[in-house]
């Protein structure tokens, strides 16, 4: 007892102290910012600040004036557009994209690296490239129409029913390859004995795929999902850069809403609302995965 | 507590009444353990058992949940790993990738700012005793398996401390060096007169280095013996079941008594339990269970008299030295360990006799030794 | 060959085993290599390479064009005349609202914010994921959760919080204010991509080093840091094309005469002002494209790990 005395417990704040300190920074980081900025964002959506947040109440004003605004609504029907067919042409492109390369083909790096390198460059990049390649006088519909089709019309960008779409094809071409990189590590994760174990029983490669090997890609399918839809959510760049979110408002997107509404409008309550929207979407893609993922695993 | 100190002059590691549980889950219980000075003790059971994670808690690389432990009468229960007294070998030999084997050898003395030829004394010291000086300029990626164990058994060496910790260090060499360097830790021990305690859940390596075993099962000591005490008159079922290869045979039974000798009842035969070295009177009626070794079960021409049975050959397995068969007896299905030259027919009928001096009697309820 | 071998067996008459191995299948299989499924197979993956390396190959012939040469054809033909000059004026001379210096200054903007903004974000995120793999304290874990899910946050929820801790800070629309928000929104992906990686090293090394004394930063330097040359590689392949890349945080954190390039780009393509001149837009373009792209092309398949990583386990 007295030897005991002698060794003495440091104090139970201090053990381990050096590595509380090098976790300063992602403490403060998780504490400050991800959470408590996160919520103060959504306390000063109910508030009426408009050049500077002020704790100014108005109940829910902020969110009956967005969800009036024309531009808000045409933003959410954009997003929900763009949202659901970036997921499935992502997805679909992306997986028989990596199939193919995982056929045991020639020059395979050859072609990942054609695939991927749009995912390198930037948004703002991306969108000055198809800004040009779809332009009406000298784009792909001029090109055509010069090929003889003189009644081809593809003019994405200065259409409003169908702006949006021009974004999609830029978005897809950024981003699929990362999906095919993706689902590819997945495939390559697949144990080769299923593959002998199909071709030994006769079974078609194509049935092989869809009754085999993508139920059991599952995990990667929701993780790709989860990133592709969260990067969907952050979508802003890309529209600046194409269209600036005309002709008029036709490709305007929520992030788009809130940069303008905080920093050039001046009206920071509805900026927080559009905000807190845009967290609401995320966390209804979030969350669910996140029980299942991480509750599940717990429990099991 | 007061007086363990005194009460135990010469144990060189003690462990009191230590607990240790990762949140609901109790990976140690209440255990106590002595460890003589100079001792080669090793801690032997299943992957799960608790074996390592006690050996992490003498290095200090885990905290204890209760419980004290002391190396040399001193209580180092909250002692950092490097203020122990301790040197350790892992299994993947952890030797710092980046490092030549002297830097490797050296780090801790570096890093305790010592002086350099003090550390340059004692990596001569540890390379020559190991064999491995034309190695010291190399890093570890060009070393083989054997050879990189040996560099981590040095890094302890240069510590020059009173005890070693080896957790499972000859787990990832093949099957001839591991024998190789099982006899060169053997000498080694012999050369330092340290305090060894080992990891392993290999029972040979257990039976051969160990000047004592401790058996470990859920986190609790089964038996805490010598090898030949271990192997001839194990405590519990488990322990008879754990040690030896192939494993003892386990006849379900009762107690009973005939002509007024005791007897051991199963399937409607009796085999009588005379030479059987009961430490508790052999009530009779009473559920038991009765294990042989296999080389234990003398057949044919080997019975040099006692009780005879007949049975018949099911399988032979050829083992080179020896020769195993199974045999089948009143519902039983026995192995025998028989000379390698001696081969069977499957099929043909043997006679065989028990060893009853070396036998094991258990209680069919607690599986404990009668 | 099977022909004569038949008829000497037929002739001989040796017996059934002998003649069947010797006509029949025998060796490997032949393979025509314009099988249908190889023609499917490439043909798509060609098509689909076409479609990928459309506007590079578009961005490249038309910033080598003239302005005649591009109202009169199409933006697929190759330049007859090339010249350089779209590339000179996009770097020195281009246009934004502003200012006419072109994108250099947006460029050198570029690398003063990357070099600083690479360096801290990667130092703090790896040793916060070394002390979540190796020194874990009570709690570490729930701050490592909200960062990982604050990951998913959409950036335009933090940004205005943000904006004020920086500005109480006295560091808003300073170099050291934008290094600070990189350093904050790379932490998720980078503490992951570091925790995961010293995880993964053998525990046994830490506990070795332990008991040889070494403490929380002489484990790091001495032992975890040269181990980890090729995770920190990754890490700074993702940082490098992420922070050059960013957009959104070089306008709201930046001033106009500390603009990042993509910025600078957005200005000068989008600018209202002034005649459109299309080769100097796709120059600039390409020129701020470039640095990513020389990193993806310089690291391959380290760039594919690093989003991996990031990605599969994010």
């Amino acid at each position: 007892m007295v030897k005991q005395a002698a060794a003495g417990r440091p104090n139970h704040l201090f053990r381990n102290l050096n590595s509380k300190i090098a976790s300063i920074p992602m403490i403060l980081v998780a504490s400050v910012i991800f959470l408590g900025g996160t919520l103060w964002t959504v306390i000063y959506s109910f508030t009426n600040s408009r050049l500077l947040p002020r704790l100014n109440f108005v109940g829910l004003d902020q969110y009956e004036r967005l969800w009036a605004s024309s531009r808000w609504i045409i933003s959410i029907q954009n997003l929900a557009i763009y949202g659901i067919l970036s997921l499935i042409f992502s997805l679909v492109i992306g997986f028989v994209l990596a199939a193919l390369m995982d056929q045991k083909i020639r020059f395979e790096n050859t072609f990942r690296t054609i695939f991927l390198y749009p995912f390198a460059l930037s948004f703002i990049v991306t969108g000055l490239v198809w800004q040009w390649v779809l332009n009406p006088e000298f784009g792909i519909q001029s090109v055509v129409r010069s090929l003889g089709w003189t009644g081809f019309s593809f003019d994405p960008l200065y259409d409003p029913d169908i702006v949006i779409y021009g974004i999609l094809i830029a978005a897809l071409w950024q981003g699929t390859g990362l999906v095919m990189c993706l689902m590819l590590a997945g495939l390559r994760g697949i144990d080769e004995d299923i593959w002998k174990a199909a071709r030994v029983d006769g079974i078609p490669m194509w049935k092989t795929y869809l009754l085999i090997v993508i139920p059991m890609m599952r995990p990667v399918f929701i993780t790709t999902l989860v990133i592709i839809a969260s990067g969907i959510v952050k979508v802003y760049d890309l529209v600046v850069a194409q269209t600036s979110g005309g002709p008029g408002n036709a490709s305007e997107v929520p992030a788009k809403y809130v940069y303008d509404y905080m920093f050039q409008a001046q009206n920071l309550g509805q900026g927080f609302a559009a905000s807190t929207m845009m967290l609401l979407t995320v966390a209804i893609i979030i969350v669910p995965w996140a029980y299942l993922e991480f509750g599940g695993r717990k429990r099991g | 507590m007061h007086d363990t100190v005194s009460l135990r002059p010469k144990s060189s590691v003690s462990i009191r009444e230590l607990s240790l549980s990762f949140g609901s889950v109790k990976v140690l219980e209440n255990l106590n353990l002595d460890i003589r000075d100079g001792e080669f003790l090793v801690l032997l059971g299943s992957s799960g058992c608790g074996k390592s994670t006690l050996l992490n808690c003498i290095a200090g690389l885990l905290e204890p949940t209760e419980g004290q432990i002391f190396i040399k009468d001193r209580n180092v229960t909250w002692e950092e790993p490097k203020d122990r007294g301790i040197g350790m070998v892992f299994q993947s030999y952890a030797l710092y990738p980046q490092m030549t084997v002297e830097k490797n050898l050296s780090f801790g003395l570096r890093v305790a700012k010592m002086a350099r030829e003090e550390i340059d004394r004692r990596v001569a010291r540890a390379a020559g005793i190991l064999q491995i000086e034309p190695l010291l300029k190399r890093k570890p990626a060009e070393l083989s398996g054997g050879q990189r164990q040996r560099v981590a058994i040095g890094r302890a060496l240069v510590r020059d401390v009173d005890v070693f910790l080896f957790d499972e260090p000859l787990s990832n060499l093949d099957a001839k060096l591991r024998s190789e360097l099982r006899v060169e830790i053997k000498r080694l021990h012999q050369a330092l007169r340290n305090t060894m305690i080992y990891v392993t859940h290999d029972q040979i390596e257990a039976l051969t280095l160990a000047d004592r075993i401790a058996i470990m099962k859920s986190g609790v000591i089964q038996q805490l013996d010598d090898p030949v005490t271990i192997y001839n008159r194990p405590k519990n079922r488990f322990v008879a079941g754990f040690i030896g290869s192939p494993s003892m045979n386990f006849l379900t039974g009762e107690l009973a008594e005939e002509g007024g000798r005791p007897v051991f009842r199963t399937n409607g035969t009796s085999f009588s339990l005379d030479g059987y070295d009961a430490a508790q009177p052999l009530a009779p009626g009473r559920k038991v269970i009765l294990g042989v070794r296999p080389e234990h079960i003398k057949v044919d021409g080997d019975i040099s008299g006692g009780e005879v049975h007949e049975a018949v050959v099911d399988i032979e397995e050829p083992m080179g030295a020896d020769n195993l068969i199974w045999l089948k007896h009143a519902g039983h299905t026995l192995s025998v360990r028989i000379g390698g030259a001696r081969r069977y027919a499957v099929g043909a009928k043997v006679r065989l006799a028990f060893d009853m001096t070396m036998a094991s009697l258990f209680d069919a309820e607690t599986e404990e030794r009668i | 060959m099977a022909n004569i071998s038949t008829l000497n067996t037929t002739v001989a008459g040796i017996d059934a085993v002998s003649s069947r191995l010797a006509s029949g299948p025998r060796g490997r299989k032949p393979r025509r290599v314009l099988s249908r499924r190889n023609v499917m197979l490439y043909g798509t993956l060609i098509v689909a390479a076409l479609y990928y390396l459309l506007p590079l190959y578009v961005m490249v012939v038309t910033s080598l064009k003239g302005m005649p040469e591009i109202r009169l054809g199409n933006i697929f033909s190759p330049p007859l005349e090339i010249t350089f000059e779209p590339w000179v004026k996009a770097w020195a001379e281009a246009c934004t609202g502003l200012n006419c210096d072109g994108l250099s200054r947006g460029f050198w903007n570029s690398v003063r914010i990357l070099v600083p903004s690479v360096v801290v974000s990667i130092a703090v995120a790896s040793v916060s994921g070394y002390a979540l793999a190796n020194w874990r304290f009570k709690g570490a874990e729930l701050f490592f959760s909200i960062l990982i899910v604050g990951a998913f946050i959409p950036y335009q929820v933090m940004i205005y919080p943000i904006v004020i801790v920086l500005r109480e800070m006295g560091i808003y629309g300073t170099l050291t204010g934008l290094v600070v928000v990189h350093t904050i929104f790379g932490m998720p992906i980078l503490t992951l991509l570091f925790r995961n990686y010293f995880a993964s090293l053998p525990v046994e090394l830490f506990k070795a080093a332990r008991i040889d004394g070494a403490g929380f930063w002489q484990i790091y330097f001495r032992i975890m840091l040269p181990m980890s040359l090729p995770i920190f590689v990754v890490a700074m392949i993702l940082q490098v094309t992420g922070i050059w890349n960013d957009f959104l945080f070089g306008v709201v954190f930046t001033r106009p005469d500390t603009y990042p390039m993509t910025v600078q780009l957005n200005n000068i393509v989008n600018s209202v002002q002034g005649v459109k001149e299309y080769n100097v837009n796709m120059a600039a373009t390409l020129l701020t494209g470039a640095v990513p792209l020389i990193v993806y092309f310089i690291s391959g398949r380290l760039f594919v790990r690093g989003i991996a990583a990031g990605a599969v386990k994010g």
